[in-house]
């Protein structure tokens, strides 16, 4: 049984274990840093689909089935999937596991969707309710773009703190057991609103977020960032990475010989995404294909991964309201 | 993390790089500015085949919507744009760009809900307020007597 430690983390008993990962991305993606790591870069960015939100939804299934095959499971095998992603009413993920026949759960956490999945993924196997899941996010560049921004080819501007939303999926199979690296910890975070309006500028509005969550995860645990070899998060970027790194310095932790975000770490400079990735699957895929995959092979033991989502819908501001930042983490442990 | 939001306002703006101002206001200059030429060009174009000004600068409007929604269907005009800003949002071009863009982007759902409903998601407000504040203008040019 899982047991609260602190003010908010939870410590499980049994870690679950991700039996394996995988990670689908689109071409420009495949083109970044991490290109190599990703299982598939699909350079047919509607994935065979007639629409952008289909194609997000191929791309997710194609993902969850891999994740699957990779544990040397079949579908049929899971109690349950957790998915999410950008889209109204999360329509990617429910068309995406539609044909799965198997309990689902839709989540809508934003960029902070795959922190989620794993965090729900380990309290419910190691609370018994579930013995063998997949947790799984996604995101698509021509999806969101359509609901949140313009439509493609509109000529607009971005500002340099806009953030990119990746085409990618990742998804990871939870189970009770069989697999060195384990889900230790999870906690789950406040909305922190400090007040940001600008849609452009996703990194501010979540750097207050992951401060908190963070600052009571090292508290509840007695820990201190030097005893993780990475703290990842997802995805603040470059503005939102250096608010977030300045927040903790001025509260006395220094988090910089081991911090990177998810949404720094997808493109490279020259790929012109401004400060950064984001979207459900730019963190997904950072984890499931690239972070998940060194621990396997011992490169990385000891790994914090927060997850930050801005809370807004483009009714949300153009009503005014300001965008609430929220960061859900998991410790993810490689055990001898 | 002890911080009012108005702290955290002038945190973040300080940490948050601004647009390059000067940059963007040059190349919107520059390609606004050879979007005119082009104008120019297809308007003396006109004369010169015998149009009186009213019919070239007609043809001319007609020239330039043709060419900005081809580039668009191209995926062109939103390359240009990304350095252009305001050098192709405020030619007639940019007009056809914010027309045919949603056309293209929303016939996903339909020709009906999905093109037609979403022609005019960007150009609304200039068509609402352009129109309205032509009639003000006529209404006033009536009523003073112009």
């Amino acid at each position: 049984m899982a047991k609260r430690i602190g003010k908010r983390t939870i410590a499980f008993q049994q870690p679950p274990a991700i039996l394996a990962s995988a990670a689908i991305v689109g071409e420009k993606e495949g083109q970044g840093p991490l290109g190599q790591f990703f299982d598939v870069v699909s350079e047919d960015s509607h994935f065979g689909q007639k629409s952008w939100e289909l194609a997000e939804s191929e791309m997710q299934k194609r993902t969850i089935s891999l994740a699957v095959e990779k544990a040397g499971l079949q579908l049929s095998d899971l109690d349950c999937i957790l998915a999410g992603d950008l889209l109204n009413q999360c329509i990617g993920s429910s068309l995406a596991s539609v044909d799965a026949h198997l309990p689902y759960l839709g989540l809508y956490g934003a960029c902070s969707t795959m922190a989620q999945g794993m965090a729900m993924g380990a309290a419910l196997i190691d609370g018994g309710a579930a013995r063998k899941l997949a947790a799984a996010a996604s995101s698509h560049f021509c999806s969101a773009e359509r609901q949140y921004r313009f439509p493609l080819a509109y000529g607009g501007q971005r500002p340099p703190t806009a953030q990119w939303t990746a085409t990618a999926a990742g998804a990871a199979v939870l189970a009770k057991g069989g697999s060195k690296v384990r889900v230790t910890h999870a906690i789950f975070g406040e909305m922190v609103d400090m007040g940001v309006k600008d849609a452009n500028n996703m990194g501010s509005a979540m750097a207050p977020s992951a401060c908190d969550t963070l600052e009571h995860l090292f508290e509840d645990t007695g820990t201190q960032p030097t005893d993780y070899d990475r703290i990842l998060t997802g995805d603040l970027a470059a503005v939102g990475a250096d608010l977030l790194v300045t927040l903790l310095r001025k509260d006395g932790i220094d988090i910089t010989p081991v911090y990177s975000d998810c949404g720094s770490l997808l493109y490279g400079s020259e790929q012109d995404t401004h400060a950064g990735g984001s979207g459900c699957g730019c963190s997904a895929a950072v984890i499931c294909g690239h972070i998940l995959q060194e621990m396997e092979q011992g490169k990385l033991h000891k790994v914090i991964f927060a997850g930050t989502g801005a809370l807004m819908s483009p009714t949300s501001l153009q009503q005014g309201q300001s965008i609430a930042g929220v960061c859900h983490a998991v410790v993810l442990e490689r055990m001898a | 993390m002890n911080l009012t939001k108005n702290e955290y306002e002038r945190l973040y703006q300080k940490k948050s790089p601004d647009s390059p101002l000067w940059r963007d206001m040059l190349w919107a200059g520059v390609i606004g500015g050879a979007i005119c030429t082009v104008g120019q060009l297809v308007s003396n174009f006109y004369k010169g085949r015998g149009m009186d000004i009213e019919g070239a600068s007609a043809a001319t409007a007609i020239t330039m919507v043709f060419l900005g929604a081809l580039l668009t269907g191209l995926h062109l005009y939103d390359k240009l744009a990304k350095h252009a800003g305001a050098g192709t949002i405020v030619p007639i071009t940019g007009f056809a760009n914010a027309i045919v863009s949603p056309a293209m982007e929303f016939k996903s759902e339909g020709l009906v809900l999905g093109m037609a409903a979403k022609l005019f998601v960007i150009a609304g407000p200039v068509l609402v307020y352009g129109i309205s504040a032509s009639v003000i203008y006529g209404l006033l040019l009536f009523w003073i007597g112009g």
